[in-house]
């Protein structure tokens, strides 16, 4: 059709070219906008607050609190009463950034460590037959029916000193007396790595699963053994499912705190142990506040470069 | 007389006429099944070198299945396969001295175009100059200098057909397989592109074997083609032979468009055969050579193009001729398609080059016709 009406003439007939959003539109999009801001965003400013003020014996343990009552005047003396002192703390005793670097160390091997497993894992359900594959991924799905905090409390009764795994090693001889791993950081590496395995195994299977089988063949046609195929085809194109994993892994491994309580021991340094001894041990709500924000942002980093990749990869394949 | 020839003589070349060309890739009794399905039956076969070969055939006809076993991506069930004169049984296929070009293309996708081309040749560990300059003829010989940086993704359908071409030849492979290689293209490129493959064969003097079901296709670039169904090869020849004498009516049925009339051999005499269709009055001669005795059951097979649509009775009484009535006319431009009813259950097909612009008396529905052919126009066929 071509639009040769006067301006205003065809207003009603013609549709919108820029569509209007509708009410329901609007509704829609302001649930999860709501959910951030009420859940998340809400909820942040109120820990930076808490984190900017200083401890005091009170209910709630800091000052100053906000009263409503005193009124404009107030509120002025409130913010003025602000400080980045406990920030400056953080820097003062080495226990915290010692926390931070343990943290995101433990983190990055146990990523490592899931990668190597994970990988011919997630590999040989992709090239596994194509019947089999829906079960071998309800395996991979099958732990979360259980509570995580069930299953890392299993692993105390595996790895423990007269527990399952040294009960098995003696008695078919391969060791003379029990092996210590519980309460050290081995055992928070497997935790940490039994626990987040399905959440690097799924998306690098989810990449692998689309990787076209002619692809190799055609290297091997041009002269490229299976081996080397695997190296110079397979391994980067599955390198966003890798990154994927990884991150997926990564992310949460660093503020984790179950595994480390529940299977680390008294020298095994995380922040989010740190965290919880200064809330709820030393009841110190500022001092541990600035340690969530300082977390939060460290881990900003390796999120708006995950989110990055994401969206390259999505526009990669529209 | 000496026999004469059937349809253009693309080159001289003709090995397969010689009777002690040497065989370059031989296909000896091999048999692939899959479970209970047999895509390839006790299926022998010989191509010589520098000839562009041609599997035609339907889906699941097993021509691919046979290029797939020649590539080494498949094994045989039972047979041999030989490639100049070795013996490819468990040769895996980067070792085989053949290069595939894929349906899909198969091109990888995180390599720009050069460093697809270069793949092959740097897993031979060739010197890099050497790879460089291999890889610049190559994207020359495509017409794809511009676009060597170029991810496949940021490339038309046409231009990756090019560079899996490119890197199919790249490696100068005594034998180039084509899987369907034309078949994502659209049908102007397409015809373009059967002749470019055609001339690089000829320059780059390989052997080609293309797999595809579009007869045209096949009929274009090969020397030879074979004809499949079912797993058996029913016939090998050059594409005017197939066309022109099919052995089968299957053969005549899947290439081209065929009138086909069962009719009884009425008599023989000489180089003349003489047929009597029961729906046709006047008996149809055929000089073609036959086997049939007088009393079988055959099918008179002609080609509409060579049956001739006129008003007038042919002059000669006992000409091959029938009169018809005009049941369905389709105007294709170039042709004109005619369905004559010359019983009441055989309707015939001719097609009339549309040679002149006007016409002086236009054939229309309803009219009544005479169709008329020569006795060397059709064959007869036993099977």
């Amino acid at each position: 059709m071509v639009d040769t009406a006067a301006p205003g003439a065809d207003v009603e007939a013609a549709p919108a070219l820029k569509r209007k959003r509708s009410l329901g539109g609007w509704l829609l999009i302001a649930i999860p906008y709501a959910w951030l801001l009420f859940f998340f965003l809400a909820p942040f400013f109120i820990v930076f607050k808490i984190s900017l003020s200083e401890i005091a014996v009170a209910i709630p343990p800091y000052l100053p609190t906000f009263d409503l009552a005193e009124g404009w005047q107030g509120l002025r003396e409130n913010f003025a009463a602000f400080s980045f002192e406990n920030y400056i703390w953080l820097t003062q005793d080495a226990l915290y950034w010692k926390s931070y670097l343990s943290s995101v160390w433990i983190a990055a091997t146990s990523t490592a460590i899931t990668l190597v497993i994970g990988y011919p894992l997630a590999y040989g359900m992709a090239r596994a037959p194509a019947a089999w594959r829906p079960t071998l991924l309800m395996l991979v799905i099958l732990p979360f029916w259980t509570s995580f905090l069930i299953r890392v409390y299993a692993w105390i009764g595996i790895l423990k000193n007269e527990g399952l795994l040294n009960q098995a090693l003696l008695s078919i001889g391969v060791i003379d007396e029990p092996l210590t791993i519980l309460n050290t950081n081995a055992a928070v590496y497997i935790g940490i790595v039994y626990s987040y395995l399905p959440f690097l195994v799924l998306p690098l299977y989810a990449t692998l699963e689309k990787l076209d089988e002619s692809l190799l063949e055609a290297a091997s046609d041009l002269g490229c053994p299976p081996w080397k195929a695997f190296w110079k085809i397979t391994v980067p194109l599955s390198l966003p499912g890798v990154i994927a994993g990884c991150f997926l892994v990564f992310i949460p491994a660093v503020g984790e705190f179950v595994i480390p309580d529940l299977l680390g021991g008294s020298e095994t340094l995380m922040i989010g142990k740190t965290l919880w001894s200064e809330f709820f041990a030393n009841r110190d709500w500022p001092v541990s506040s600035a340690v969530a924000v300082i977390l939060l942002l460290i881990l900003v980093v390796p999120i708006v470069l995950f989110q990055n990749q994401q969206q390259r990869a999505s526009e990669k394949d529209a | 007389m000496a026999k004469k020839p059937i349809g253009p003589v693309r080159r001289d070349f003709t090995p397969w006429e010689s009777g002690n060309a040497k065989p370059f890739i031989e296909f000896r009794n091999v048999t692939k099944r899959f479970g209970d399905f047999t895509a390839v039956d006790n299926l022998s076969l010989t191509i010589y070198e520098r000839e562009f070969f041609a599997l035609l055939g339907g889906s699941g006809c097993g021509k691919t299945t046979m290029m797939r076993m020649l590539g080494g991506f498949e094994e045989p069930s039972a047979g041999e396969i030989f490639l100049d004169g070795q013996n490819l049984a468990g040769v895996p296929p980067y070792r085989r001295p053949a290069n595939m070009m894929f349906q899909s293309y198969a091109l990888f996708p995180h390599m720009s175009v050069e460093r697809n081309i270069a793949f092959g040749l740097q897993q031979d560990k060739l010197p890099k100059g050497e790879i460089e300059a291999r890889v610049q003829q190559m994207l020359k010989l495509v017409k794809l200098e511009d676009f060597a940086k170029r991810k496949p993704h940021q490339l038309s359908g046409g231009q990756r057909q090019r560079v899996a071409l490119a890197r199919s030849i790249a490696k100068k492979p005594k034998v180039l397989l084509l899987d369907e290689p034309l078949g994502a293209l659209d049908r102007k490129l397409r015809e373009e592109t059967q002749f470019e493959l055609m001339d690089l064969q000829t320059e780059l003097g390989m052997t080609f074997l293309i797999v595809t079901h579009d007869q045209e296709e096949a009929m274009t670039v090969a020397d030879r083609i074979a004809v499949m169904d079912r797993g058996r090869i029913i016939q090998v020849a050059t594409p005017a032979e197939i066309y022109e004498t099919p052995n089968s009516r299957f053969v005549a049925d899947f290439i081209g468009s065929i009138n086909l009339i069962e009719a009884r051999v009425a008599s023989r005499n000489g180089t003349v055969t003489r047929l009597k269709a029961p729906n046709l009055e006047r008996e149809i001669a055929v000089s073609q050579p036959t086997d049939a005795n007088v009393g079988d059951t055959v099918w008179f097979a002609i080609r509409p193009e060579k049956i001739r649509l006129g008003f007038d009775a042919p002059q000669n009484g006992t000409a091959n001729a029938a009169e018809a009535e005009i049941w369905d006319i389709g105007y294709l431009g170039d042709v004109s398609i005619f369905h004559a009813k010359a019983a009441e259950d055989l309707i015939l097909k001719s097609t009339v080059a549309n040679i002149t612009r006007t016409v002086e008396r236009p054939i229309s529905w309803e009219d009544n016709v005479w169709l008329s052919w020569d006795e060397d126009a059709g064959v007869i066929l036993t099977r």
